[in-house]
């Protein structure tokens, strides 16, 4: 196709510093909900979630590594997103022209298959009907739809603003935009700059030029730092973390003790 | 008809005994399954009524009627602008459309009464004077999860405000705007019609409305039924597993039409 897009994120994890002004980010630009009490982290609904990853080795050798975490908008070598193939109601589908998986909140069932599917938990239920303190609603995006009781919600890749910057771009008549046209809100908001956002098919874009994904080959990299999460399970990621630490690059997927070898073929 | 009525009545007095018989045992027949008339009746008469509440009473108590605070003329201001519709409804430098104007808009030429109309001394009194905007009802309000783009169709395909949104350039005065009490939104989403009939493409405003004319454009008759009968058999395989093979400009994995997200937010 000709207007083809993959959009898709590199985090470098050596430059995150675990901060979490992503996920203040999203929350604040995607009109998610929170509730007075959040510290039932299963209950709680976070697009953008930054995990803390330790080696569990003691005092000397003691490390440990924030990942942040958004919806992988995982391709799948065959062209389906482990969430896409298993809703019954077609609320959740994979666009070929972005690259993004979308979530239509209105036609969604609230049957949370797509939850159970998701082998990153990037999907999350609402329990309860959004309820902001009441001079917050008036901070609340009139982009984003907000999402009613008994929905499945998940990052978007910031799709509203997608669709403002085409809009910018057909006022000028144009159908293409430009790198910095479009920016999710998390990876304006990283202090550090760890969160590269574009085409991964765009040459142009930092996001390319960083990891060259291998489009043959389920956007493999061969970058040296580079891996991305449960590679092995073949759902093709468009998230790419880098970072120069083994042990980190290994918690990326479920790989044995024994196992010496990760999917790049580097030796341990 | 005395005449005739009289020549009825004497026909059993002067029938035989048989005739007489025959008739008499035919109306207590009548009589026995009698009964079921008054029930035909009820149901005839409980029929109508149940349409009468359902396509009349029901959408006059489900629609409130609300006047417009200010009774707007288009015609007149028509005549006043150079840009036509873009004067007021313009596109904003970030590919926005402004919709319904603000007060700073008017401001130029209403500061102070210029007309005779008591809409407009009423506008300016209890508006342009306090610095209130209007509380304008957007009749084309759509619900909160649609996204539609202005500029990609006016600008990019150039469409004709009035395509949508009727000849509204000819209306001389708001008319009354109807809102749904149970879901807070605009009858003219809905259409005018309770039934869903529609003549004009800007009688309604549903999601089918903008479907109908997209599903032009992408050549979705491909599962007509209505094609000739060689398509019936993969016509019908299409519809019953639309997730197989659907019709459309193959660009999402499931339903082959954008992924849904195109205008839904």
């Amino acid at each position: 196709m000709r207007d083809e897009k993959k959009y898709g994120m590199v985090i470098d994890l050596d430059k995150c510093t675990g901060c979490g002004a992503c996920m203040v980010a999203c929350m604040a630009e995607n009109n998610v909900p929170f509730k007075e009490d959040e510290s039932n982290k299963l209950d709680s609904i976070t697009w953008m979630r930054v995990y803390k990853l330790t080696n569990e080795k003691p005092f000397p050798e003691a490390d440990i590594c924030y990942i942040p975490r958004p919806c992988m908008h995982c391709e799948a070598d065959h062209g389906h997103s482990p969430c896409v193939s298993v809703c019954p109601a077609t609320a959740t589908d994979y666009s070929l022209r972005t690259g993004i998986v979308s979530q239509i909140y209105s036609r969604c069932i609230g049957c949370r298959y797509c939850m159970v599917a998701c082998p990153y938990h990037a999907r999350y239920f609402n329990w309860w009907d959004p309820v902001w303190p009441s001079d917050m609603e008036k901070y609340l995006s009139p982009n984003v739809s907000p999402r009613m009781r008994g929905v499945v919600e998940k990052c978007s890749f910031c799709f509203h603003r997608y669709q403002l910057a085409m809009d910018k771009a057909f006022l000028e008549k144009r159908r293409e935009l430009k790198e910095n046209e479009y920016q999710t809100a998390c990876a304006q908001a990283c202090p550090a700059d760890a969160i590269t956002f574009g085409d991964l098919n765009n040459p142009e874009h930092a996001v390319q030029q960083l990891v060259r994904p291998d489009r043959k080959n389920g956007g493999r990299t061969k970058h040296p730092r580079a891996f991305r999460l449960l590679e092995r399970l073949g759902t093709n990621p468009k998230i790419y973390y880098l970072s120069s630490r083994e042990w980190v690059r290994r918690a990326g997927d479920n790989y044995l003790k024994k196992e010496n070898k990760t999917l790049s073929g580097r030796s341990t | 008809m005395n005449k005739l009525d009289s020549g009825e009545r004497e026909i059993p007095e002067n029938s035989a005994d048989k005739d007489v018989i025959v008739p008499s045992a035919k109306t207590e027949k009548k009589k026995k399954h009698g009964s079921g008339g008054p029930i035909f009746l009820f149901f005839i008469f409980g029929l109508a009524a149940s349409l009468i509440v359902g396509w009349v009473i029901f959408p006059k108590l489900l629609y409130s009627k609300k006047k417009q605070p200010i009774n707007y003329n288009h015609v007149l201001h028509l005549k006043e602008v150079e840009d036509s519709c873009d004067s007021c409804h313009f596109f904003r430098e970030d590919g926005s459309f402004s919709g319904v104007p603000r007060l700073v808009l008017c401001v130029d030429c209403h500061e102070e009464v210029q007309g005779e109309t008591p809409d407009e001394a009423k506008f300016v009194e209890e508006y342009m004077a306090k610095g209130i905007e209007v509380p304008w009802l957007v009749y084309s309000r759509q619900p909160d999860h649609v996204f539609f783009s202005h500029a990609a169709h006016v600008k990019l395909v150039e469409i004709d405000c009035a395509e949508c949104h009727g000849s509204i350039s000819e209306s001389e005065k708001s008319r009354v705007y109807e809102v749904n009490r149970i879901t807070g939104y605009s009858r003219d989403i809905w259409g005018k019609n309770i039934a869903g009939f529609k003549r004009n493409t800007w009688d309604r405003m549903k999601m089918d409305d903008c479907a109908e004319c997209h599903a032009k454009m992408i050549g979705t008759d491909e599962t007509n039924i209505k094609k000739p009968f060689y398509g019936l058999f993969t016509n019908l395989v299409k519809i019953a597993f639309s997730g197989t093979e659907g019709p459309g400009r193959k660009t999402s994995a499931q339903t082959r039409q954008e992924a849904c997200f195109v205008c839904h937010k």
